[in-house]
């Protein structure tokens, strides 16, 4: 009797799978051990803690459609560069009109074309999707130092600069709502909809989509489309919250957003994905970078370490999913 | 005969619950040819995998030459002389012949790669076994048939003493087929012992010594071949005499001039296939006989919106169809069971539940939101596996822990909840055990009992010759003949047919 219990509840935990829940107990053991280490330097405080969340929803955001990019197989390296883009056309526009919905709309505009090209260089001129949005983060970054010759362009605008960046709402920033908001809409769509069985299923297995009547070419444009339009909110959080457009805004986050949805257990191979893991999987590298700083190491120390801890989340989550049957 | 050069005895091996192997005993003479049979799930792959270390086994010995072995991972096997050659091939596609043979042992002179000597060696391995090719060439260029050969060339000049060929015929043609026979008898004159895996009987047969057969994990029989025939490996296959039947075709009841639900006309696919017509009444099982390349599956893939079609006109209930790809096809009514189900029928690191509802997702939507409902999914696949007897502990269960014969299950349940009118069939039995090949078989006589109307497209004469009404022989891209099957007296006659212009 007892050894029939035990061997059902090695089935139950063999059964788990483990790569999927890796980054929720990677968070759990790095903020117990950076509460204890740290907890004298202001770790623990509301204060900080809420500040992580702000500084990370940039991130968070872009690795919601990242967990879409990801899981149906492709790459997006534009991100960081159309969220900078996105960036200096809401601040110029702004600058010029001080219409906000006119800097909106320019803003989105360009995240839906650059998501369009993206995703028409992928599918119909067959570029392996890491070249062609590599070349296309040159291009968009490009653009956005020479729009204004590297200058910064100020926002004035109070109420923009409140409602996407500095505001507060029931003592919660505006950031963190906007983060929530997103993860609501992904997370549904993700799960519930018709596109998120789609999306999966062609990272999965394109051949077998094909055969199933799913459209791949439109499932991947349209996935490419929300990672440039999430990529360009972004962007518009970030000039909010800086009160200003900058070229070098975002620089790295395609690499963030990466790690973060990787570490939130989508595989680079497509097919499988959470996109509620994609955001812990973005707090915990602010969490880290966080306390990094509280450390008081060096930039350039903080930018080792954090690299050994993605290589190694990854190996520990890679390691579990290599149990022998 | 010689002595046993491995022996297994009383092998266990369960996954979970699930009782895999039970009390196996497995005994290779040295030079002999040892088929083991069994229908997919039958464990013949557990055991062999448990023979070269890929599992674990729960209990029992394994002895190679009289002495006991602890074989725990793919190196023990090795370093024992066992090699095992995979339906799917291991071998590097661009490098060339004398690199593969070597690769990961290659021979070298003053710590640089011995080019020279590894291209002599390699000649000297491969007309050892009667392949005279030039090493120099890329496997990339080879056809499969030999570049099997050439692995099994490999494992010989690493010196195997036994080889376990999985399947090793399914992808060769006759001619390479009679090669790999003349292959595998000089490997027994030079005291090479192999385990013959396959689901061909008639090769089975003629080329091996002794039968091992395998069912639900358990030995049911191991005997000589000259004490075999294809009568008994299959009654002791599928364990009782009832089952056969199902087998032998029986006339069923339809209206042979009844309307047609399908009517194709000049149907051309490209320049090679052209010409075709043909037409599929209501009820109707229509079997397309021809050899591989003869154009088969591109009608099926056609009519299904995989390929563009240049010309003619398809007509589906007496009005015309355009179809531009899979998901008007699918609109119009048809579906497709395709030729190769782990690339093109199913996501293999999906559930079962994900696979079989992934074409009838806008049915399973909450009522008029665009969100799919989990309790709709859960019931529709809970009743996929019900209706279709579907193997598997859950429907969360990921399709790749399944046999061959439940995965194939799994493609006909997704299309079936679609309701086509016309469902095609590539190949739907290829890998698939004797039981649920019946069943399937079942299941494709039900549907088109329905009035509905089937197009069967298989390699398998015989299994044409047990389902279909009316058969169609092709060859070279052209329709050569329609039989009605009632005047088809013997496979010899179809046979006939298929290999002629």
């Amino acid at each position: 009797m007892q050894s029939k219990e035990i061997s059902k509840s090695k089935l139950f935990f063999g059964s788990i799978e483990w790569n999927k829940y890796m980054v929720y107990i990677v968070f759990v053991i790095m903020f117990a051990l950076f509460s204890i280490v740290l907890g004298d330097k202001g770790f623990l405080t509301q204060n900080n803690l809420i500040n992580v969340l702000r500084q990370t929803a940039m991130i968070s955001i872009m690795a919601v459609a990242g967990t879409f990019v990801i899981a149906s197989g492709q790459i997006d390296l534009t991100v960081g560069a159309v969220a900078a883009m996105s960036a200096m056309i809401v601040s110029l526009v702004l600058q010029k009109t001080d219409s906000i919905f006119l800097a909106l709309v320019c803003g989105l505009t360009l995240g839906i074309s650059s998501g369009l090209i993206n995703g028409i260089l992928v599918t119909k001129f067959r570029i392996p999707p890491f070249l062609a949005t590599m070349g296309m983060m040159s291009v968009i970054r490009g653009s956005a130092m020479w729009i204004t010759n590297t200058a910064a362009v100020p926002i004035k605008n109070m109420t923009f600069n409140k409602v996407f960046g500095i505001g507060n709402i029931g003592g919660l920033p505006v950031l963190i709502l906007w983060t929530i908001l997103f993860y609501i809409v992904g997370v549904i769509i993700f799960n519930k909809t018709i596109f998120g069985r789609h999306t999966l299923a062609v990272g999965g297995n394109e051949v077998s989509a094909g055969y199933s009547g799913i459209k791949i070419d439109k499932i991947k444009i349209i996935v490419f489309l929300m990672s440039g339009v999430f990529a360009a909110f972004a962007g518009i959080l970030y000039a909010g919250r800086m009160q200003a457009g900058r070229f070098s805004f975002g620089e790295g986050d395609e690499m963030s957003v990466i790690a973060a949805v990787v570490l939130g257990g989508t595989s680079m191979s497509g097919g499988t994905g959470s996109v509620v893991g994609a955001l812990v999987g973005s707090i915990l590298m602010g969490v880290i970078n966080n306390a990094l700083i509280l450390a008081g190491l060096s930039s350039a120390q903080q930018t080792i370490v954090r690299g050994v801890i993605i290589v190694v989340a990854v190996v520990l989550s890679n390691l579990s999913q290599k149990q022998k049957r | 005969m010689s002595k046993a050069i491995l022996e297994m005895k009383g092998i266990n091996k369960s996954f979970g619950s699930v009782s895999v192997l039970e009390n196996v005993d497995f005994s290779l003479k040295e030079g002999e040819v040892h088929a083991l049979v069994g229908g997919n799930g039958a464990g013949k792959s557990t055991l062999m995998k448990i023979m070269t270390g890929v599992y674990s086994l729960d209990s029992g010995e394994v002895f190679i030459n009289g002495g006991k072995k602890n074989i725990q991972n793919t190196k023990d096997a090795k370093e024992n002389g066992i090699a095992m050659i995979f339906q799917e091939l291991s071998l590097v596609p661009t490098m060339s012949i004398a690199e593969n043979i070597f690769l990961g042992e290659e021979l070298t002179r003053n710590g640089f790669r011995d080019v020279a000597a590894m291209k002599k060696k390699s000649k000297e391995i491969l007309n050892e076994l009667g392949i005279f090719i030039n090493p120099e060439l890329k496997v990339n260029q080879l056809s499969v048939g030999m570049s099997q050969m050439i692995e099994i060339a490999k494992a010989i000049s690493k010196n195997a003493k036994i080889l376990i060929l999985d399947e090793p015929t399914a992808s060769l043609s006759d001619s390479e087929t009679v090669q790999l026979f003349r292959i595998i008898k000089q490997l027994k004159e030079n005291g090479v012992s192999m385990v013959y895996i396959s689901h061909r009987m008639n090769e089975i047969l003629s080329i091996s010594d002794s039968v091992t057969i395998l069912r639900d994990g358990k030995k049911v029989i191991t005997d000589k071949i000259e004490n075999m025939d294809l009568d008994k490996i299959i009654s002791h296959l599928v364990g009782g005499e009832t089952s056969q039947r199902k087998f032998e075709w029986v006339e069923r009841e339809y209206d042979a001039d009844g309307d047609l639900i399908l009517k194709v006309d000049n149907l051309k696919i490209n320049e090679k296939i052209q010409n075709i017509s043909f037409g599929l009444t209501k009820g109707e099982i229509l079997g397309i006989a021809g050899l591989m390349g003869s154009g088969r599956t591109e009608i099926l893939e056609t009519l299904f919106g995989i390929r563009r079609k240049l010309g003619g006109t398809v007509e589906l209930m007496g009005k015309v169809v355009n179809i531009k790809n899979s998901e008007d096809a699918i609109k119009s009514g048809f579906a497709l069971i395709p030729e190769d189900r782990r690339r093109q029928g199913l996501v293999l690191g999906h559930s079962v539940k994900s696979n079989a509802i992934l074409p009838y997702l806008r049915k399973l939507l909450v009522g008029r939101t665009h969100l799919i409902s989990e309790k709709a999914s859960n019931e529709l696949a809970k009743n996929d596996i019900k209706k279709l007897n579907i193997k598997t502990d859950s429907i969360h269960k990921k399709i790749n822990l399944l046999s061959g014969g439940n995965q194939q299950k799994v493609v006909i349940a997704k299309w079936l909840n679609m309701n086509p009118k016309v469902m095609m069939l590539d190949e739907p039995t290829a890998g698939v055990d004797i039981g649920a090949k019946t069943e399937i078989i079942e299941i494709i006589r039900n549907f088109a009992d329905e009035g509905k109307g089937v197009i069967l497209v298989s390699s398998e004469l015989t299994e044409l010759l047990s389902v279909c009404d009316r058969i169609i022989t092709m060859f070279d891209g052209k329709i050569t003949a329609s039989i009605l099957r009632k005047n088809i007296n013997s496979e010899e006659e179809l046979q006939n047919a298929v290999q002629r212009n």
